[in-house]
């Protein structure tokens, strides 16, 4: 055991990478959890962001550009459960369901020509001197730009949700959707596009991990990241801070217990990566019960559906 | 309804005995990966594509990829066996005790498990190949190479499979290198690239610079490249020669692979159920057989280091050499093997502790 062969700068600046795909598409669902939708395709919009952000950083040679198709294709993908379940009023578990498996077996379609190539990545941001200094400098100033967009993000969902009309208006819709009607607010427009935007997150997320994180495509590459996302958004009684926490958590613990086990660590190792789903499981447990700070936090109309004549 | 279903069902068995009956033969396959991962399903794939190439319209060739261990290969290899599989290849450690619970019910349909040790039924086989032969190679490559004096081994499940190849990874290493340090880490999934690729990322921090993988993906040998040359690694289960040269033309992390080729053994065992000379085996290929491989090694290896890997391959190749040959003992320091004895394939099979010098503990 030498746990001192771990740099503690390298590990934050691992898990923050580690953690950035997660980290936007659990912030991209959470905003939809918030408008009352529940959708559980992220893992299908994620890989199909993946899928769609390696093809076009491949054969265009900017990986931004890849970036912008993958949240396009996303949203996209995104729009059809929002037409089945919100025009169409389906079932939105079946649908997200369904809409997993649609995006993992199109990903695979698309992205067969495209295996073992590799694509232009995204370079770190050039931060001069910054970069040199003990700890922040990797930690701070040693990072691509989609790891401060994601940051940015953070702080932009939390700042609109919290404090702008828009943001008081797409909560009335999560949590009354009769009232919000009722209001003469648009309900189904306003899902729609809260769906649109979480799709997007769902595709940058899926992108980064095809486009910096690994980067290559691999049929079904994104392995579960999306239903870790959703777990996240649980964890994090729908909160756009809690959701920064929750993602820098889940991928910190996964960095920790493999630098642990680098250094000789084995024992509590497969506790540590058990940890984040008990964690998950507990807070679900605290939010039900209606006790602890958490609880109510789930959005009242989560997963109903709106009917205008009703 | 019911009597609907009755009728499908029948019509199903039906359809199973005609095509059983006639030619061609049915050769099914069930993947636990994507063809497309590049490694352990890509090159079980070609062993199919290769029955087919090899009998041509005397066969047909089946498969169905990325099939959960569990209850849903159980479901899909009930499904290949009603819908007239003749021999069904399940590619998986975690398909035995599905394979051999379908295989009850169809006495007549041949199967064929990899990496597995359960035979309940006169009609299964197992198969699998002597990986440890490949990891011996690299590991002496790695202890040869390495400059910080630590290689790494990115570990799947602790099975005696991957215990025994992280043995002969280390001891190979050591052999050339007494002060060479074995980092493990253990994923515990055989496909993640994300998980793969942050285990990776956590050696190279660690300054291990020497990383072979016994996961699926070609996401570390990606990861490996991000240090620019600092750090190498090898092709697993297939070549992944993509990475042996980097974009710019220059030494790419990929230096030479360990590839598992399953040909031989699908087109062997193909055409003794055609021609009638197939019988239930327990079948552990390895170099000799050509069915473990050494890829192609780049320039980053040193000439003298080629050399001797090459020298190992051929004994290997040959039967004059065992990796697993005395004197070798286990961490507690007891001899498991006296000077010059090579270990017999039951315990090798079972084998559940580290040799003597790797400070890490296997997890229960």
């Amino acid at each position: 055991m030498d746990l001192s062969a771990i740099d503690p700068a390298l590990l934050v600046a691992a898990l923050m990478v580690s953690a950035t795909p997660i980290l936007l598409a659990a912030l991209g669902e959470m905003v939809v959890e918030r408008a009352g939708v529940l959708n559980l395709g992220v893992e299908g919009m994620m890989i199909i962001g993946a899928v769609t952000g390696f093809i076009v950083g491949f054969n265009t040679e900017v990986p931004a550009l890849g970036f912008v198709a993958a949240a396009f294709a996303s949203a996209l993908l995104a729009l059809a459960f929002g037409l089945l379940t919100q025009v169409l009023l389906s079932n939105q578990v079946a649908t997200g369901l369904g809409l997993t498996l649609v995006g993992l077996g199109l990903s695979a379609l698309l992205g067969k020509p495209y295996e073992g190539m590799k694509a232009p990545t995204l370079s770190q941001i050039d931060f001069g001197p910054l970069s040199d200094l003990p700890f922040l400098g990797p930690v701070l100033f040693g990072h691509d730009p989609v790891v401060y967009l994601s940051l940015l993000l953070v702080l932009v969902v939390w700042y609109v949700i919290k404090h702008t009309r828009v943001g008081l208006i797409l909560r009335a819709v999560g949590e009354n959707h009769d009232a919000a009607h009722a209001l003469g607010y648009k309900v189904v427009r306003i899902r729609l596009a809260a769906i649109a935007f979480g799709g997007s997150l769902a595709g940058l997320g899926g992108a980064y991990l095809s486009l910096v994180r690994l980067p290559q495509w691999t049929e079904g590459m994104t392995a579960g990241a999306g239903w870790i996302a959703l777990a996240i958004v649980v964890f994090a009684s729908w909160r756009a801070g809690r959701v920064l926490i929750g993602a820098y958590l889940f991928g910190g613990l996964t960095v920790l217990q493999l630098n642990l086990q680098a250094a000789g660590v084995t024992i509590g190792v497969q506790y540590l990566s058990m940890a984040p789903y008990l964690i998950t499981i507990l807070v679900l447990v605290l939010i039900t019960s209606g006790k602890g700070r958490g609880s109510h936090a789930a959005p009242a109309s989560l997963g109903r559906a709106f009917q205008q004549s009703r | 309804m019911i009597r609907n279903l009755l009728l499908a069902s029948a019509a199903t068995l039906g359809l199973a005995t005609a095509a059983a009956a006639q030619d061609p033969t049915e050769a099914c396959f069930v993947y636990v990966g994507p063809i497309g991962d590049g490694g352990w399903t890509y090159q079980h794939h070609q062993g199919a594509l290769a029955v087919k190439e090899t009998y041509g319209d005397k066969v047909n060739v089946r498969w169905q990829e990325s099939v959960p261990e569990g209850a849903d290969s159980e479901r899909v290899i009930t499904q290949m066996a009603l819908s007239g599989c003749d021999i069904i290849f399940t590619t998986s450690f975690g398909y035995m005790d599905p394979t051999n619970a379908v295989a009850a019910k169809f006495p007549k349909v041949k199967f064929e498990h990899a990496t597995g040790y359960k035979r309940e039924h006169s009609n299964v086989s197992s198969y699998n190949s002597r990986f440890y032969e490949g990891r011996a190679v690299v590991g002496h490559i790695a202890g040869r190479m390495t400059k910080t004096n630590k290689i790494g081994y990115i570990a799947s499940f602790p099975i005696p499979e991957v215990i025994m190849g992280i043995n002969s990874y280390y001891n190979h290493a050591k052999a050339v290198n007494p002060d060479v340090e074995l980092v493990v880490t253990w994923v515990y999934t055989w496909f993640d690239p994300a998980k793969e690729a942050d285990a990776a990322r956590a050696m190279l921090d660690q300054g291990v610079d020497m990383i072979t993988a016994h996961t699926d993906s070609t996401a570390p040998l990606a990861e490996i490249a991000k240090e620019g040359g600092s750090a190498f690694g090898f092709g697993q289960a297939s070549d992944m020669s993509a990475f042996a040269t980097n974009d710019d033309g220059s030494m790419g992390p990929r230096i030479t692979s360990i590839i598992d080729d399953w040909s031989p053994y699908y087109v062997k065992r193909v055409g003794q159920l055609m021609d009638g000379t197939y019988e239930q085996i327990d079948s552990w290929g390895g170099m000799p057989e050509g069915e473990v491989v050494i890829g192609p090694m780049t320039d980053a290896i040193p000439a003298d280091v080629q050399a001797e890997a090459q020298g190992m391959i051929e004994a290997i190749t040959a039967g004059e050499y065992h990796p697993f040959t005395g004197p070798m003992f286990n961490q507690a320091g007891e001899q498991f093997l006296a000077d010059g004895e090579t270990i017999e394939d039951g315990p090798l099979l079972g084998m559940n502790f580290y040799v003597q010098g790797i400070t890490a503990e296997i997890p229960n």
